[in-house]
């Protein structure tokens, strides 16, 4: 059964269609697997039945020669997306018990091309955190570790769907990324986590954190995999006023294109201060492969970098706070009666049932556009916000793609952090730029620190050029030879 | 007429804005596919975007740009070419978002103008400052459970305009011709159905007083007013209060009132009113809406003809008062009655018999003019025998009675009731020699110099007629007999 | 600009959340840390710049009239904490 495990979503797909494999047992080997490394804390809710009813109906398909793209794939979902009739929580005390009747439109789209649902996955409460440590249901928990070491943070926010994947207890999942939350974690349990030009996946059905930097992704294990449910989950969407009706680019033919010829940008001001120096050493090395392989790399200057992060949290607070408030205890969610009046209900609702880190950002946001602020703070990180944009416009330019680091560090353990906010959001500083300019970003995995943990290469492109950033990362994939084995993957005798 | 009101130290100047929330007519709603029509069951007319659920997004509805557009063009007013929708932050049972998506610094429409005329025949341009579009909140029913309130979401999302004028009322009496001619206008264009009792369209008014040349005092805001006589009692009800308070040495606090319809005041609102901070800003799930000047040119070229530019075309063809033709021109149903009854006919008498005789009788029959048993052409025909002398105005009164009562048409009523003027001479002398006969001492005294006396035997004559003696007729021959 | 206890009451208030007394000092010095870090941005000259409210570049899509959704009260009421009748059922609000 592990073997199966060991499929990659492309081969699986094949094997499937070969029929040397049922996407039943495909689909009940994963469920084992999730079983079996529920340390983890990976899921908060298994959908078993449901998974082997879908993986039935993939098996029919498959037999009537009708399968789609995804068919027979299981596939964990943040949850942060809504599934019809199965409890979305984002994670959080406040929405526990809700079941959405309908269906965010990304995971529709995944469901129709024939994929197979296993569960939702543990995510930092309402997408707000760098470690997964925020959540209602405690944190997810990284498959790598140092031996005997203490656990390490999967990232976040979409630690759970980062986590189960490189645990191979999903072989695809889905995330969900605003400031790195797909970038980061996927960085830090050695897995491709890509985060598409903003407008390529619809946020309908999605739980809104950031309205205009929330995009949906894939988590897969290998570059390839991730184009293939990329593919699924991009797409218009008329219900999404933001989102954008352009075609994909030819994704297949830009991962056999190689990178020759190309530009890569390396931007002077990604280079920091107290960074792991192997972070240093593998962006060198991501360097080489790339121009062994025949591209040029071309120092680029992105000026305002300095500013993404205080840039970005403004804004993601600001629309948060605005966002979240819909969470009152009204129509649905939880509710706590305390005091009498209307206003003293939601006081006390969303008191108890929003988290810490959520209340802080709300608080934060709330102050940033009330009277006599807003200019000073929200309208300035919108001007800040065009000027950084700017700053990639200028120089996609002059190059295809850039080339940086996707974290300052490996996998830090759990617990560590948590009571030094700033700190927790140095995390973001190489992801949060791609989401304040609107561009695509994926985090490849390429190699392992000295301590033995995942290390990621981050390769940015041009907004709708995805193919472009596909094509860099196929290359850096391959040369790495990046073979992620994490010790408390399933199928592996656990320490 | 002054407007200036007087209180103990002086006279006052009454300063007054509007804000006017109209429902937007379409069939859906403004960022949702859900239905507008009253009438549906509780959370019946409500998606999953209206019910504010996680993960919903709104996608907005372009009948209602357009309806915004061609309101702002029927105010004569500026298109913003381009325009932003902001979300106002506050929260409320009402409202499932926890904002409203409104229009805050860039609206659709900009400045433009309002003219209304009054009985005493001046006219007034107010200004409109903007108009912008925004979702209207839910119901709260507070009154059917001692401790709870009950909400309905059918409201909820349903496009609004908001048409804010600019502080240039001075009255009362001005405030009321304003929404009226408003509400008007909306209706001419078919923007709004402007039902007041059904909250198709709100007022809220801000007022202040001033000594006449000092700067703007504070004002107060009343909310909500759903009927031209709750606002201008509104009106009078807060300038007087304002007045008392300044001038006992208090000041006035710029609060939100609410009007008491059964005592006719207005009082402060109870809840504890935080100062207001909306955190407005620009809703990251909107992007900037965008229209194109021939867009809004095709939309100009479409527009009825507007209230005012019949009414000027009725004084100026058809010679009529510009307040008459204010009235006439009220409502398109009015005006298009008129046109139909007045066609070829004496225009003057035609706006003479609706404005007074119809609508006297239809107001105390409580009918509108839909609801005429008197149709257009109906009118016309009575009219017509007035002119041709069939019967006399006198006459035509009860006869239009009749024809109210029954819905028949003049001719037949004039037939059966033998009601016919008589015009004929030789019956007319015959009356008159009759009246002269019968008085003669009031003959001498007449020929000796009472003058007044005339209307007597005017008055005999036509009741020896039993009104039907053609009055012209009648006085023309007794002057010539009497000499 | 900074945040002390007065200004963290007045922000939960207009957030909704209840703050305990005791808890709104930390909330101020943590609120604080972040906002000195974000007074970095007074220093970038925006001076002629237009803010960027939308990175897709293209303006707002427009839906027809038709009424193409509604009519799923027992959808929209099934996660309710309190309805009666069809209504969602809260605390009774006095005007």
């Amino acid at each position: 059964m592990s073997d199966l495990l060991q499929l990659s979503a492309v081969d699986a797909r094949a094997a499937l269609d070969a029929k040397e494999i049922t996407a039943t047992e495909l689909t009940q080997s994963y469920l084992d697997a999730a079983v079996q490394t529920e340390a983890l804390n990976n899921y908060v809710q298994l959908t078993h039945d449901k998974a082997l009813e879908m993986a039935a109906a993939s098996d029919a398909r498959l037999r009537a020669g009708t399968a789609g793209p995804l068919e027979g794939i299981p596939v964990g979902v943040k949850d942060l997306f809504c599934t019809e009739g199965v409890e979305t929580t984002a994670c959080s005390a406040i929405l526990k018990g809700f079941v959405p009747p309908y269906e965010s439109t990304v995971t529709s789209k995944l469901w129709a091309d024939g994929a197979v649902m296993l569960g939702k996955l543990n995510c930092d409460e309402f997408a707000m955190g760098s470690a997964n440590e925020t959540s209602v249901f405690g944190p997810a928990v990284n498959p790598w570790s140092q031996s005997d070491g203490p656990d390490l943070a999967a990232g976040g926010s979409s630690g759970g769907s980062a986590s189960a994947v490189a645990a191979q207890s999903a072989l695809l999942a889905t995330g969900t990324d605003t400031g790195g939350s797909i970038r980061q974690p996927a960085a830090f349990c050695g897995v491709v986590g890509m985060k598409p030009t903003y407008g390529r996946c619809s946020r309908w059905g999605i739980v809104a954190f950031a309205s205009s930097l929330d995009q949906a992704g894939p988590f897969a294990r290998t570059v390839a995999d991730s184009a293939l449910m990329f593919s699924s989950m991009a797409g218009f969407d008329a219900k999404d006023s933001t989102s954008t009706n352009s075609p994909l680019p030819d994704l297949a033919s830009a991962m056999a294109a190689g990178v020759k010829g190309m530009k890569i940008g390396i931007p002077v001001e990604y280079q920091r201060d107290g960074m792991d120096p192997a972070i240093t050493k593998l962006w060198e090395q991501g360097q080489a492969w790339l121009t062994d392989a025949g591209a040029e790399m071309v120092p680029i200057s992105l000026p305002h970098t300095a500013y993404a992060l205080p840039c970005y949290y403004i804004i993601a607070p600001a629309e948060a706070s605005s966002n979240l408030a819909r969470y009152d205890g009204v129509r649905y969610g939880q509710r706590i009666e305390e005091g009498g009046t209307l206003d003293d209900m939601y006081e006390a609702s969303r008191a108890a049932g929003f988290g810490e880190e959520v209340q802080r950002r709300i608080m934060i946001g709330t102050y940033a556009l009330s009277a006599g602020y807003y200019d000073a703070y929200y309208l300035k990180a919108q001007k800040v916000r065009r000027l950084i944009r700017n700053d990639f416009d200028a120089a996609f330019a002059g190059v295809d793609a850039i080339l940086t680091p996707a974290t300052p560090s490996a996998a830090f353990p759990l617990g560590v952090k948590q009571d030094d906010p700033i700190t927790m959001f140095l995390n973001d500083v190489f992801t949060v730029p791609a989401n304040l300019a609107g561009i695509p970003g994926m985090s490849v995995p390429a190699g392992l620190s000295s301590d033995g943990l995942p290390l990621g290469l981050q390769v940015l492109a041009g907004a709708f050029y995805e193919d472009k950033m596909y094509q860099v990362a196929k290359v850096i994939e391959t040369q790495s030879g990046f073979s992620g084995a994490p010790q408390r993957a399933a199928g592996r005798a656990h320490s | 007429m002054s407007n200036l009101v007087q209180g103990q130290t002086g006279e006052w100047e009454v300063v007054i804005g509007m804000e006017v929330h109209a429902q937007v007519t379409s069939h859906s709603k403004l960022f949702s596919g859900s239905s507008t029509a009253f009438g549906a069951g509780p959370n019946q007319n409500v998606s999953l975007v209206d019910a504010a659920m996680p993960g919903m997004l709104p996608v907005i509805n372009g009948a209602c740009v357009r309806q915004a557009i061609k309101t702002g063009l029927g105010l004569k007013a500026e298109i913003n070419l381009t325009s932003v929708f902001d979300r106002k932050n506050y929260f409320y049972a009402d409202l499932p978002q926890g904002y409203q998506i409104s229009q805050f610094k860039h609206p659709i429409v900009g400045e433009g103008v309002l003219t209304i005329e009054l009985s005493d025949g001046s006219s007034h341009a107010i200004g409109i400052e903007r108009l912008h579009l925004e979702q209207d909140a839910g119901k709260s029913l507070h009154d059917q459970h001692p401790s709870k309130s009950y909400i309905d979401l059918n409201r909820s999302g349903v496009a609004l305009m908001e048409i804010v004028s600019k502080p240039d009322l001075r009255s009362a009496e001005q405030a009321g011709a304003y929404i009226k001619k408003l509400r008007s206008i909306l209706r001419y264009l078919g923007t709004c159905d402007g039902n007041m009792e059904e909250g198709s369209l709100r007022a809220d008014v801000n007022v202040s007083v001033r000594k006449p040349g000092a700067p703007l005092g504070t004002r107060t805001e009343t909310k909500n007013l759903n009927s031209v006589r709750f606002i201008m009692q509104t009106i009078d009800a807060e300038v007087e209060r304002q007045i008392e308070v300044i001038e006992d040495g208090g000041e006035i606090f710029q609060e939100t009132r609410l009007f008491d319809t059964s005592t006719g005041m207005t009082r402060a609102m109870r809840s504890k009113e935080d100062a207001h901070d909306y955190r407005y800003f620009p809703d990251p799930d909107l992007l900037p809406l965008s229209v194109t000047q021939d867009y809004v040119d095709e939309i100009a070229a479409e527009l009825p003809e507007l209230p005012d530019d019949i009414r000027m075309r009725m004084v100026d063809e058809y010679g009529l008062s510009s307040y008459d033709a204010g009235v006439l021109t009220e409502e398109r149903e009015t005006a298009l009655f008129y046109e139909t009854a007045s066609a070829g006919r004496d225009r003057k008498i035609v706006a003479n018999w609706m404005s007074v005789e119809l609508f006297g009788a239809l107001n105390k029959a409580g009918k509108i003019l839909a609801e005429s048993p008197v149709s257009p052409a109906a009118l016309g025909e009575l009219v017509d025998l007035i002119t041709q002398g069939t019967i006399s105005g006198r006459i035509a009164k009860d006869v239009f009675a009749e024809m109210f009562e029954t819905g028949e048409a003049a001719a037949s009523i004039i037939e059966s009731k033998g009601l016919k003027q008589v015009s004929d001479t030789g019956a007319i002398e015959a009356l008159i020699d009759k009246v002269i006969a019968e008085n003669q001492d009031k003959v001498d005294e007449y020929r000796g110099g009472k003058d007044k006396l005339f209307g007597f035997f005017v008055g005999q004559t036509m009741k020896l007629s039993g009104g039907q003696a053609n009055p012209g007729m009648v006085n023309q021959m007794l002057k010539d007999k009497l000499k | 600009m900074s945040v002390d206890n007065n200004t963290v009451k007045k922000i939960a208030r207009l957030a909704r959340i209840h703050v305990d007394e005791d808890r709104r000092d930390a909330l101020a010095g943590e609120l604080n840390a972040i906002l000195s870090w974000i007074e970095e941005l007074e220093t970038v000259d925006t001076d002629n710049v237009e803010p960027l409210a939308s990175v897709t570049g293209h303006s707002l899509p427009i839906r027809d009239d038709v009424v193409s959704d509604g009519n799923k009260q027992e959808q929209v009421i099934a996660n309710a904490p309190e309805t009666t009748s069809g209504f969602f059922v809260v605390p009774k609000v006095v005007e």
